[in-house]
């Protein structure tokens, strides 16, 4: 069988999952006729999405701006701290209990304090809520994948005498590689999420998440749905543009090269 | 014990150079009047001296009334209340889906992208639509605060679902085959070998579900219009930033210590269920 | 000028003696196995060699210079039990490493590489990755690497130990034909005694707790050594030597002191 092919039959039950779960949902409200104002048909919401693309694509657009400036600034700097922290352990053992510690802190929370620091309407404090969702992750992600290099792997760059930046750029890095790309897969989701919630305490008004609370709150929950499957949508732009950069970066694995 | 004392002096001095950090930056800040990234003052950030102290004086400004953090110790509770409901029912519904996704393939192929792509759903704008939805279907003793539980719930199966997965896959494959030839059926295979070989994982994913558990918690409350827990706390503070911000500044520090605890909690129940040398899975 | 020269070396890990008073002398052109039960400190022994770690007391020389400007000047090549190859680099980028860090120019690499696949026979599987191999030809790329540099001198660590008899068999012969043709000298972890005796021109025996150096056994077995070699009647003579040396270590051990 091709390649292709197989791709297909690979994704086929899921596709089939996909067709079978809106089938069911529009024919139970259908042959019900369920009080349908929560959740709307599925073809009410597809007809709404295409009604107010607009619009929608303006919100969703401003909103994924804010997640994409978190995600680049939180990844960044967790990965550039994960790499102090890699070459200097007393400070990577002093600090990590304070990181695993601020990783179990609803950080959510902080979004109604970073709206003060910035005005609610101004992209950065989304921004900054996007980068400290995105921060942890990747930091605890990539310090793991920096200390968990083959100890051979380090002796023989000791008996080619490299030096310290050497064995990070040829073999520290290259190992922390696909940790790297756990943690930044994880973050891609919750830089939308952080930039969405961010604006749910007060944001700009063609903002996304500002645009689905006041379409619940007057009951135009087709209108919601929509902006909540454009949330969705965006969030799985991120991730997968990031999955296809780990194809292409990681061709050396086994599992990423047919 | 040299060791624990050592990691102890670090752990102070780490905690004391945070706090230095914190308020050589407030300072300078202050001082320069520089105004990127950020404008500095009482206001965007409190001496971390008075939002400790917060904690122990007068809710209400006049000294009147009982102290803040009896306040917020009864809404941490109330919110750890809907967090350990919801942790609990999306533990046991994301290991039994886990397992289901495992054992047959097929499933797996059909279900395991959805149950990846409803992480993408942002909870919070979801939540007051399944507030209003779910609270009439409720009985009385789980009104509001019922719904809220699901979408902690909501939160907490999912990473426990992946690495269940993971987690009933990674037995050895000649310990299989070894209960095989005992003539081992299925199910005896997975509470004997399978579930024990999963432990690892599935611990690993409960300590995110911990904290995830609270976060649902918290966020799922705000559009519900509940008073009584966390989430409340931090809406009525946030009203009253400009005024006295250290009181939304106290309520995220007690949010935090509940986000650790649930997290403490599942670390040593982990150290007194799994009596093994630690694995490295993530 | 000797290429290896052990003096009075001791090593201690904590309260243990991995080492005990070793000296030893490695002239050009030898192939010198290290041979004794687990625990004995060979492979300890090869890593001073190496400066990978410090003797505790006594000194290392290696071409007339200390260990460690000895790795400093890349003067020796080591292969480890596991190939310990980097599965991000494809084979030609993983022999090429260590040129790379010696700032050979991309030229003069290719043409090295291309040398070095020929000597280890895998023309052709330049552009593969790591996991694209077997365990042997792994091992084989492994060697190629620490070639590469043309060092003076070859340390290996137990190279075969993971892999079947019969490619075992196979490798040796490779070895020794890679040895005479760059004329370099090897250190040789094993803890096999047919191997030890089919590929060296001495073996030093040793045993554990201390680890120290009981008996040298020099291996006159004519060069080149081929297939028939393992069948000759002077190279079961020459294993039952040093399989006694080994058991005589081993008695020594027990004796009450």
């Amino acid at each position: 069988m091709s390649a292709l092919g197989r791709r297909i039959v690979a994704w086929l039950p899921a596709v089939v999952v996909l067709v079978g779960v809106i089938a069911l949902w529009e024919g139970l409200i259908r042959a019900f006729d369920v009080q349908a104002f929560l959740l709307p048909k599925p073809s009410e919401i597809a007809r709404t999405l295409w009604d107010t693309r607009h619009e929608l694509w303006t919100a969703g657009w401003f909103t994924f701006q804010e997640a994409l400036g978190g995600f680049l600034l939180g990844s960044g700097l967790a990965i550039l701290v994960a790499l102090v922290l890699a070459r200097w352990r007393i400070l990577g053992m002093a600090l990590l209990p304070f990181a695993i510690a601020a990783n179990a802190i609803p950080i959510i929370a902080f979004a109604p304090i970073t709206n003060t620091w910035f005005s609610p309407l101004n992209k950065s404090s989304k921004i900054v809520i996007a980068a400290i969702l995105c921060f942890f992750p990747v930091l605890v992600n990539t310090l793991r994948g920096l200390t968990s290099v083959n100890p051979r792997a380090l002796e023989l760059m000791h008996s080619y005498a490299a030096g310290q930046a050497e064995i990070f750029r040829r073999v520290r890095i290259p190992t922390a590689l696909p940790f790297i790309f756990t943690g930044l897969k994880v973050a891609t989701v919750l830089a939308m999420i952080g930039a969405v919630v961010g604006e749910y305490f007060g944001g700009a008004l063609n903002a996304l998440g500002v645009l689905i609370l006041t379409r619940a709150r007057v009951f135009q929950f087709d209108e919601a749905w929509a902006g909540i499957v454009v949330a969705c949508l965006l969030g799985l732009v991120l991730y997968v543009a990031v999955a296809i950069v780990e194809r292409l970066t990681l061709r050396w694995l086994p599992s990423t090269s047919e | 014990m040299r060791r624990v004392l050592f990691r102890g002096t670090l752990f102070v001095v780490v905690l004391a150079a945070l706090w230095g950090l914190w308020e050589g930056y407030r300072w300078l800040w202050m001082r320069e009047a520089w105004t990127w990234p950020f404008r500095v003052d009482s206001t965007s950030m409190p001496h971390l001296h008075s939002i400790f102290g917060a904690l122990w004086s007068s809710a209400r400004p006049g000294g009147v009334g009982p102290r803040l953090i009896t306040i917020l110790f009864h809404a941490a509770l109330f919110t750890a209340k809907e967090a350990a409901v919801g942790f609990a029912l999306g533990a046991v519904l994301g290991f039994v889906l886990g397992a289901l996704l495992a054992h047959f393939q097929i499933l797996a192929r059909g279900f395991l992208p959805w149950v990846v792509a409803s992480q993408t759903v942002p909870i919070l704008v979801v939540a007051p639509m399944v507030v209003v939805w779910l609270n009439p279907k409720l009985p009385g003793r789980f009104q509001d605060w019922g719904a809220v539980a699901v979408i902690a719930a909501y939160l907490t199966f999912f990473p426990v679902t992946i690495n269940t997965i993971r987690g009933l896959r990674s037995a050895d494959r000649r310990a299989l085959e070894l209960m095989r030839s005992y003539a081992a059926g299925n199910w005896r295979i997975l509470w004997k070998l399978r579930f024990p070989a999963a432990l690892p994982y599935i611990f690993a994913a409960l300590k995110i579900s911990a904290t995830a558990s609270v976060v649902g918690a918290i966020i799922g409350e705000l559009p519900s219009s509940i008073q009584d827990g966390l989430g409340g706390q931090i809406i009525n503070y946030s009203q009253y930033y400009t005024t006295q911000p250290t009181g939304l500044w106290a309520t995220n520090v007690v949010a935090a210590a509940l986000g650790i605890t649930f997290f403490l909690a599942v670390l040593i129940t982990e150290k007194l269920v799994v009596r093994r040398a630690p694995e490295n899975v993530a | 000028m000797s290429v290896v020269l052990i003096k009075d070396v001791t090593k201690r890990f904590g309260e243990t003696t991995a080492l005990q008073g070793i000296d030893l002398v490695v002239e050009p052109g030898e192939f010198v196995s290290l041979i004794g039960p687990s625990g004995c400190g060979k492979s300890t022994l090869l890593r001073i060699i190496g400066d990978l770690i410090q003797p505790t007391t006594g000194t290392a020389t290696v071409n007339g210079k200390t260990a460690r400007q000895a790795r400093t000047d890349r003067d020796y090549g080591i292969v480890f039990q596991d190939a310990v190859l980097y599965d991000w680099r494809t084979v030609a980028k993983n022999i090429a490493l260590p040129l790379e860090l010696a700032r050979w120019d991309r030229r003069r690499r290719a043409a090295k590489v291309k040398e070095m696949l020929e000597l280890v026979e895998l023309t052709g599987f330049d552009n593969h990755y790591p996991w694209q191999l077997s365990g042997g030809m792994q091992q084989r790329v492994s060697i190629a690497r620490a070639l590469s540099f043309d060092p003076a001198l070859l340390l290996m660590d137990e190279p075969f130990g993971a892999l079947d008899e019969m490619t075992r068999e196979r490798l040796n012969m490779e070895l020794l034909q890679i040895w005479e043709a760059s004329g370099s000298t090897v250190v040789f972890v094993t803890h096999s005694i047919a191997e030890a005796v089919f590929l060296s021109t001495r073996v030093v025996v040793m045993s554990p707790r201390p680890g120290r150096i009981s008996n040298m056994i020099s291996i006159d077995l004519p060069q080149p050594r081929t297939a028939t070699t393992r069948e000759d009647a002077h190279f079961f003579e020459l294993v039952t030597e040093v399989r006694e040396a080994l058991h005589l270590g081993h008695d020594l051990e027990r004796a009450p002191a």
